[in-house]
């Protein structure tokens, strides 16, 4: 990767140090396969390159971007010539400037699969083939598989900065997922199975099929219940949806823009006293693993929660001056043509004794919810109003009972860390920047028929 | 990308002798179709937060995308190297699917057509371009001032001006040659409103597919004073009700309930695989007979609309349900081949990167005869929907969900009381079904779609509306 890094220090080294100018320069390369089939055949395969550069100017308290998707010379002074010139009509920030090495050293992250590079098209063709081919046949109510798909990516980037970053990282993905309807009659229901991985070998191609079978059979019959309040039991994938959106209110930016419901709130009992939140990128099991953040700064273990007492925020170097505290290098880009925000990128809930069917023992009138839509419309992460569609299966007396569909679920996300009543120890890193592990949750609207 | 230069307007982005070899190259191991779609776009973007212009940036970026059609099999590669030697390897990785199917090969040679002479739905006035840096800059300032003045109670506002110029060329083994010249502009704010009982947030956007004329239409000020409107006044809202309710729903809200209620479900790439609950019903009722649903690419100057598609169709008006009868899906180049027919004009692709797919464009509902205040005078009791944000749907079974973020109670037929936001959800055919009223008015929004990872620029409309029941998914009773 030598390439890359030397692209970016190469363009953050014409900063005009004399005029107290600095220059960020994020260079991004990737490489992505992606595979779908359908009754057996390759509907589509696509190979494909890509690559850009996106520079920050800091320039008299002013901050300007520019980016072009395209790499070299030419491309590199495109962008900071735009750079500069935005820089000129942003509003003065005395806070505004690059990160700054911080002394704390990389940890050591192996995320890179060689072999990766190396796997044959055919191979993926057939991995997606085998997947397919294991849902149709693992339940003959399985009526269509719409879709199944391969797909891996090996992602290299740098940033180098003129105030002394060089950061490089380097990464590689693996993801087969397939989309199954099940019949019964005029009925239908959908399931989705996925499994992901650093190389192809890490897939678990069994256990995406059997999921994507049993969760799509196993809501046939499924009607809409009556309204009543009770507990949910989410299932891993669906709490991993929802500490995506907790920890976005625990951004740094939006405490310092008064837009966090958890603002000027450290110190206070914001959980259950067994709830402990953690954003972790150092941990290579997670799938939002990186040894540094957007802004080239050391990723490090972050406590946010512990024992239901808000301990603090994620930081990026911006929000971290204006809150007169240091970057938690929580700095997030979605690539080179954004500026970096903030995010987690490995939040995890501790992981507690129990799993799902000890829990569902626990429950004697509740809902486990297997998926949930909706969430950027029905998740307001400033007022805290929580309210999703969902669907799943009915929990009675400790077992589970008839599915269920049509139906929201609804509270605020401050009642919910209040009403965490179990928390599973089925810990399973999925893709997304959180961990899932069943999560139960009292006192919860359901609002059906 | 090997070079830089500025291109003029009126330049085909790559020359059609250039794109007539590399087609010849596409198919030099056999095939029955191959495309290059070419894409050059330029983006601005500015963002004002917490009373300050935090960033200018903009973007560009130029790419070719390439597929080969074998059998039932499409091969796709795409390259940001408009040279010869970059769209040709592009073309052999795309072709690299006919490898294995036997099916001849010794390649093709393409004659071009000149290029179609489609109309535009509307002209650009003024390229945002050739707007200065600092009158943009302007506008987010104005949108500041006038939400803060709205009520002290604004505690916080943001707000993002974008403008965009997407320049495509479309050439295929048909012969086709096409292109397209498609300038957005866009405005949003947001608001954040503290009172006793917490946060509350409003939003607003105004976007078309126009230059800087867009705020001749309608003044940030305006658009600021909505969004701030909006934050006010559930300062005292209360949870929404859970249970089945009557709604009526405001004209122009956000038609992301067609949208999701059944404009996904008519998309042929859905219907081909047997993945929607509309499969198998054409020409049967499948909503009230006062439903006649619309799509129309060329309703400019809308968000979603455009000359010709991504796959170099004219864009064209399509009658999806007619007085609640199912008249036709909604249909892009390949799923159209494998039935016989012609494309509706709805291929689309986020960019040069992504294989195009079936999607919608404008999507609206026909406005009725009913006066909209005697909808709601009409209504002893239910929830009136001001305001919707977005929403998803489950196309196999129907089941969708979209959010009111501007909701009241409607008590013996009056708008009363605010409401906190929530989600509704229902099935698409028995939503459609209990639609009772329409009214005489008509309002689009313009939205994001995203699908299959995809996001492209949709607009959505309709008239006041009332649906006799619902579920509403708050934490009150009913």
């Amino acid at each position: 990767m030598p390439e890359l890094a030397d692209l970016a220090r190469s363009i953050a080294e014409q900063a005009d140090a004399g005029a107290g100018e600095q220059v960020e320069a994020y260079v991004a390369q990737g490489r992505e396969t992606s595979v779908r089939v359908y009754e057996g055949d390759v509907e589509f395969l696509s190979s494909s390159d890509s690559a850009g550069v996106g520079v920050r100017v800091v320039r008299d308290g002013r901050l300007g971007f520019a980016w072009v998707g395209a790499l070299g010379e030419a491309a590199a002074a495109e962008a900071l010539r735009e750079a500069r010139d935005n820089a000129r009509y942003a509003t003065i920030d005395e806070h505004a400037g690059l990160a700054e090495p911080d002394g704390v050293e990389p940890a050591p992250l192996d995320l890179w699969r060689e072999e990766l590079a190396g796997t044959p098209t055919d191979e993926k063709i057939d991995i997606a083939l085998d997947l397919e081919r294991r849902v149709r046949q693992g339940d003959h109510r399985i009526r269509q598989v719409v879709q199944t798909d391969y797909s891996d990516a090996l992602r290299k980037s740098a940033v180098a900065t003129s105030t002394g970053i060089c950061a490089t990282s380097r990464k590689t993905t693996c993801f087969v997922s397939s989309y199954a309807v099940a019949g019964d009659g005029d009925e239908t229901q959908t399931g989705f199975g996925y499994s992901v991985g650093r190389a192809a070998g890490d897939l678990d191609i069994a256990k995406a099929a059997a999921d994507a079978t049993e969760r799509a059979t196993r809501l046939l019959g499924a009607k809409k219940p009556p309204s009543s309040r009770l507990t949910v039991l989410l299932e891993p994938r669906v709490t991993a949806t929802v500490l995506s959106v907790l920890a976005s209110t625990l951004s740094g930016e939006e405490v310092t823009k008064g837009r966090s419901l958890f603002a000027n709130r450290v110190g206070e009992e914001v959980g259950v006293a067994h709830l402990t939140l953690v954003d972790d990128p150092t941990d290579a099991a997670s799938f939002g693993a990186t040894p540094t953040d957007a802004e080239g700064l050391a990723c490090r273990r972050n406590r946010l929660i512990d024992g239901g007492k808000l301990l603090g925020y994620l930081y990026n170097t911006h929000a971290a001056r204006v809150a007169g505290t240091v970057s938690t290098a929580s700095a997030v880009r979605g690539g080179y043509r954004t500026t970096p925000g903030i995010g987690g990128r490995a939040v995890c809930i501790e992981p507690g004794d129990l799993d799902q069917e000890a829990i569902v023992r626990q429950i004697d009138r509740g809902l486990l919810v297997q998926s949930v839509s909706g969430v950027h419309s029905g998740v307001n992460v400033v007022s805290g109003d929580f309210s999703v569609g969902a669907e799943g299966l009915m929990v009675r007396d400790g077992a589970l009972a008839e599915p269920v569909r049509e139906l929201t679920i609804a509270s605020t996300l401050q009642r919910m860390l209040q009403h965490v009543v179990h928390i599973g120890s089925d810990l399973e890193w999925l893709p997304g920047p959180a961990a899932g592990m069943s999560l139960a949750i009292a006192d919860v609207s359901l609002s059906g028929a | 990308m090997a070079e830089q230069g500025e291109v003029a307007a009126t330049d085909p982005i790559v020359a059609a002798d250039l794109l007539q070899r590399v087609l010849g190259a596409a198919l030099d191991r056999g095939g029955a179709f191959a495309e290059v779609f070419v894409e050059d776009r330029a983006a601005t973007g500015i963002s004002l937060d917490d009373r300050r212009v935090e960033e200018l940036s903009s973007g560009h970026d130029r790419g070719a995308g390439i597929r080969v059609v074998v059998g039932e099999t499409t091969g796709f590669a795409h390259t940001a190297d408009l040279t010869e030697t970059g769209l040709m390897a592009a073309a052999r990785a795309a072709a690299a699917v006919a490898r294995d199917t036997g099916s001849g090969g010794g390649g093709r040679s393409v004659a071009l057509g000149t290029p179609q002479d489609s109309r535009p739905p509307n002209l650009v006035q003024v390229l945002p371009a050739d707007v200065a840096k600092a009158t943009k800059v302007e506008l987010l300032l104005r949108a500041d001032d006038a939400a803060r003045s709205s009520g002290n109670a604004i505690i916080q506002v943001s707000a993002g001006y974008a403008d965009s110029r997407r320049r495509t060329q479309i050439a295929n083994s048909d012969g086709l040659l096409a292109g397209d010249d498609r300038v957005r502009t866009r405005f949003s704010v947001s608001c954040v409103a503290a009172g006793d009982a917490g946060m509350q947030t409003g939003r607003e956007t105004s976007a078309a597919t126009v230059g800087f004329e867009l705020f001749d239409r309608r003044s940030v000020e305006d658009v600021a004073e909505e969004a701030a409107r909006r934050a006010l006044a559930k300062l005292s809202a209360r949870p929404a009700p859970s249970g089945v309710v009557p709604v009526v729903i405001k004209s122009g809200s956000g038609g992301v309930l067609f949208h999701e209620a059944c404009g996904h479900g008519l998309e042929a790439d859905h219907i081909l695989k047997d993945s929607s609950v509309y499969t198998g019903r054409l020409e049967q009722l499948v909503a009230s007979p006062l439903v006649t649903l619309v799509d129309d690419g060329t309703f400019g100057p809308e968000w979603g609309c455009m000359t010709v598609d991504d796959e170099g169709r004219p864009a064209q008006r399509n009658v999806l349900i007619s007085n609640g009868v199912l008249t036709d899906y909604m249909w892009d180049f390949l799923r159209a081949r494998k039935q016989g027919r012609q494309s509706s004009g709805n291929g689309r692709r986020e960019s040069y990167r992504e294989l195009p797919m079936v999607r919608m464009t404008n999507t609206f509902l026909l406005p009725g005869a009913d006066d909209p205040d005697e909808i709601v005078a009409q209504t002893p009791h239910g929830i009136y929907v001001a305001h919707l944000g977005g929403g998803q749907v489950n196309t196999a079974t129907g089941d969708f969900v979209f959010g009111m973020t501007e909701a009241y109670l409607i008590e013996n037929g009056r708008v009363t009381e605010p409401l906190r936001d929530a989600n509704l959800i229902g099935n698409g055919p028995d939503v459609l079904s209990r639609i009772d009223a329409v009214g005489s008015d008509f309002g689009m929004t313009a939205g994001t779609c995203g699908k299959d990872g995809q996001s492209v620029p949709v607009g959505c409309g309709q008239p006041t509306l009332r649906v006799t029941g619902v579920t509403i998914g708050g934490t009150a009773g009913a």
